[in-house]
C-alpha cells in the first residue's frame, strides 16, 4: 500500500520479508513514509517493531523485497557505503547505548569524529546540542552518574548532533518515567519541526496519543493497520 | 585524526592498564634477549675480527737448508697470491725473541747445548686475505714448498672457535625468529582482547556511521605505541646493563686492549622500527581475524 508519492518519500519498502530462520519477523511490508512525517511503529512485543528498524539502517538485511531510503537502494548498499548511509540516519535506543567510558561530550562528538568533522565545528556543534538537551553542564560527566532521562538526554544529542534527515528511536521512552520521557518526546518533537522525519518504535498507547502523528501498526511482522493519531499533548514548553 | 586516534589509543591503554602493563613486559623482554643477543654478536664478530687482523703464517723450513736457497725461497713464497710480506727469521734470532718472552723462566735455557728452533719464514697476508678461509689457503700453499717442514698458523683454535660462533649466529638468528613470533602473538592476543572488552563501544561505532578506519586505527596505533614502548624500555635496560658489566669485561678479558660497543644509532633506530612493526603486525591479525567490518 503506497499511500503517498514518491516525490516526497524518504522511506520506501516494497513488499519486504525479513526471516530469522525458519521464524518470519517481518511479512510482505509495503510503505512510504514521507519527509517529515513523525511515525509511530506500534504492535505487541515480538511483532517485528524493532526489526523494521534494523533494516532501515542496515543492522538487518531483508530476505525479500526491496528498500529505498532517500531515492537509495539498500540492497545495492556495497558493505563500505554503509557508514555513509547511517550517517543519514539519527539512532536512540530504549538502552541508550552510550559508551561508559567516554563523557557525556565525547559521546555525542563521536559521531562528528566518524564523519571526519573539523575539531573546531565539533566543539561548536556539540556544545550547542547539548544546550538544547539540556545536558552542557554534565558534558564531562560519564554516562554511569547520570539518571536514564539524563542518559536518553544524551542519546538525543548524539542522534541529532549530525543534522540526520531521519530520526530511528526504538523504545525511547521504554524504561523512562514520565517527567523523563515528556522531555525526551518534547526533543523528539522539537527535531520534526525542525524538518526531520522521526520513527518511533514503541507499544506505549499513551506515548502515541499524547503526541500524535502517523501510526503503523505491526502484529505478528504483518503491517495491520495505518492510522493518524490526534495530539493530545501540549507540547508548548518546546 | 592523527592525535584523535593517539587519544584513544592512550584511552584503551589506561582502560586496560593490566592487560596492556603485562604485553608491554612481555615485549620488553623478548625485544631484551633478542638485542641482547645482537650485543653479544657485534662484540664477539669484532673480537674476531681483530684476533682475524693478527694471523700471520709461520712456514718452518727443514733443517740444514743451504743460505742461498732462501732468497729464491723468499720470492717463491711472495708470489703467492695474497702474501704481503715475507720475513726471514734465523734459528739464532727465534731463540733471543724465545729467551725474551721467558725472561722469567731463563734457568730452562742454561743447560741448552744446541738450538732445537728451526729457521722460518714469517709471512703476513694482505688485508683482503685475512679471512680464515684464506689464511687455510694460503697456509696450504706454502705448506705445498718442499724445503717447508710445517706450517703453523698459530690460531688454528679460531677456526674452531669460528664453527662455534657460527652456531651460536644460528641459535641466536632462530630465536629471533622465535620471539618476533612470540611479540606478534602476544600484541595480537591483547588487542584481541581489548576488542572484546570494547565490543559495544564499536558497535555502537559502526551504528553512528563510523567507517571501517575509523574504528581500526586506534588499535594500529596502540600496536604501534606498545611496540614502541617496549623497545624503549628494553634498550633502557639493555643500556645500563651494558654500562654496568661492559668495563669489568674490558677490564678483566682484555686488559683494556677491546673496548666493548653498544649498539649504533642506526641500529637502535632499526631496533625500534622493527618492534613498532611487530606492534602493529599484531593488531593488523587481530584486527583481520576478530573485527570484521
Amino acid at each position: 500500500m503506497i499511500e503517498t508519492d514518491a516525490q516526497s518519500s524518504i522511506i520506501r519498502m516494497f513488499h519486504v520479508h525479513h526471516n530469522y530462520g525458519a521464524h518470519r519477523a517481518l511479512v510482505d511490508i509495503t510503505l512510504d513514509i514521507s519527509k517529515n512525517d513523525f511515525v509511530f511503529i506500534t504492535g505487541p512485543s515480538g511483532a517485528g517493531k524493532t526489526t523494521l528498524l534494523k533494516l532501515l539502517y542496515l543492522a538487518e538485511s531483508v530476505s525479500e523485497g526491496q528498500i529505498l531510503i532517500d531515492g537509495m537502494n539498500l540492497s545495492r548498499v556495497p558493505r563500505k557505503r554503509i557508514p555513509f548511509l547511517r550517517r543519514k540516519f539519527g539512532i536512540i535506543f530504549q538502552d541508550y547505548k552510550l559508551i561508559a567510558s567516554r563523557t557525556v561530550f565525547d559521546n555525542v562528538s563521536l559521531v562528528l569524529e566518524a564523519a571526519g568533522k573539523k575539531r573546531r565545528l565539533i566543539q561548536k556543534k556539540v556544545r550547542s546540542v547539548l544546550r538544547l538537551v539540556g545536558m552542557e553542564d554534565q558534558q564531562n560527566t560519564f554516562p554511569p552518574s547520570l539518571s536514564g532521562g539524563e542518559q536518553q538526554r544524551v542519546a538525543v544529542a548524539r542522534a541529532i548532533v549530525g543534522d540526520p534527515k531521519i530520526i530511528l528511536a526504538d523504545e525511547p521512552t521504554g524504561s523512562l518515567d514520565d517527567d523523563s520521557a515528556n522531555i525526551i518526546m518534547g526533543l523528539l518533537n522539537g527535531v520534526h519541526i525542525r524538518g526531520a522525519t522521526v520513527i518511533i518504535a514503541t507499544h506505549d498507547k499513551d506515548l502515541i496519543s499524547k503526541t500524535g502523528g502517523r501510526v503503523l501498526s505491526l502484529k505478528q511482522g504483518r503491517l495491520e493497520e495505518s492510522a493518524f493519531a490526534e495530539k493530545h499533548y501540549d507540547n508548548s514548553i518546546f | 585524526m592523527t592525535i584523535l586516534f593517539s587519544k584513544r589509543a592512550v584511552e584503551d591503554f589506561r582502560n586496560n592498564r593490566l592487560l596492556n602493563i603485562i604485553t608491554l613486559l612481555t615485549i620488553s623482554l623478548s625485544i631484551l634477549i633478542v638485542c641482547a643477543f645482537i650485543l653479544f654478536f657485534i662484540n664477539t664478530n669484532e673480537i674476531m675480527n681483530l684476533w682475524e687482523k693478527g694471523l700471520r703464517v709461520m712456514a718452518y723450513l727443514k733443517p740444514e737448508l743451504p743460505d742461498s736457497q732462501l732468497r729464491g725461497l723468499t720470492r717463491q713464497i711472495q708470489s703467492i697470491s695474497g702474501v704481503e710480506k715475507v720475513r726471514f727469521i734465523s734459528k739464532k734470532e727465534a731463540l733471543i725473541q724465545l729467551k725474551e718472552q721467558m725472561k722469567r723462566q731463563a734457568s730452562l735455557f742454561d743447560h741448552l747445548d744446541e738450538n732445537p728452533l728451526p729457521d722460518a719464514f714469517e709471512v703476513q697476508l694482505s688485508a683482503a686475505n685475512q679471512t680464515w678461509d684464506k689464511v687455510e689457503f694460503i697456509a696450504a700453499k706454502i705448506e705445498a714448498i718442499d724445503e717447508i717442514q710445517e706450517v703453523e698458523y698459530g690460531q688454528r683454535w679460531l677456526g674452531r672457535y669460528t664453527n662455534i660462533f657460527n652456531l651460536f649466529k644460528l641459535t641466536g638468528y632462530t630465536m629471533c625468529g622465535i620471539f618476533f613470533m612470540a611479540s606478534v602473538f602476544i600484541v595480537a592476543n591483547t588487542i584481541r582482547l581489548v576488542i572484546y572488552s570494547r565490543r559495544d563501544e564499536i558497535e555502537i561505532m559502526r551504528l553512528v556511521g563510523a567507517e571501517e578506519r575509523f574504528i581500526k586505527m586506534p588499535f594500529y596505533f596502540q600496536g604501534l605505541m606498545q611496540g614502541a614502548a617496549g623497545a624503549g624500555i628494553s634498550l633502557v635496560i639493555l643500556y645500563v646493563a651494558y654500562l654496568a658489566i661492559a668495563s669489568n669485561i674490558e677490564q678483566g678479558l682484555f686488559s683494556g686492549q677491546f673496548h666493548v660497543r653498544f649498539l649504533s644509532p642506526l641500529m637502535l633506530g632499526t631496533i625500534i622500527f622493527i618492534s613498532m612493526l611487530v606492534g602493529w603486525f599484531g593488531s593488523y591479525l587481530s584486527l583481520k581475524q576478530y573485527l570484521k567490518v
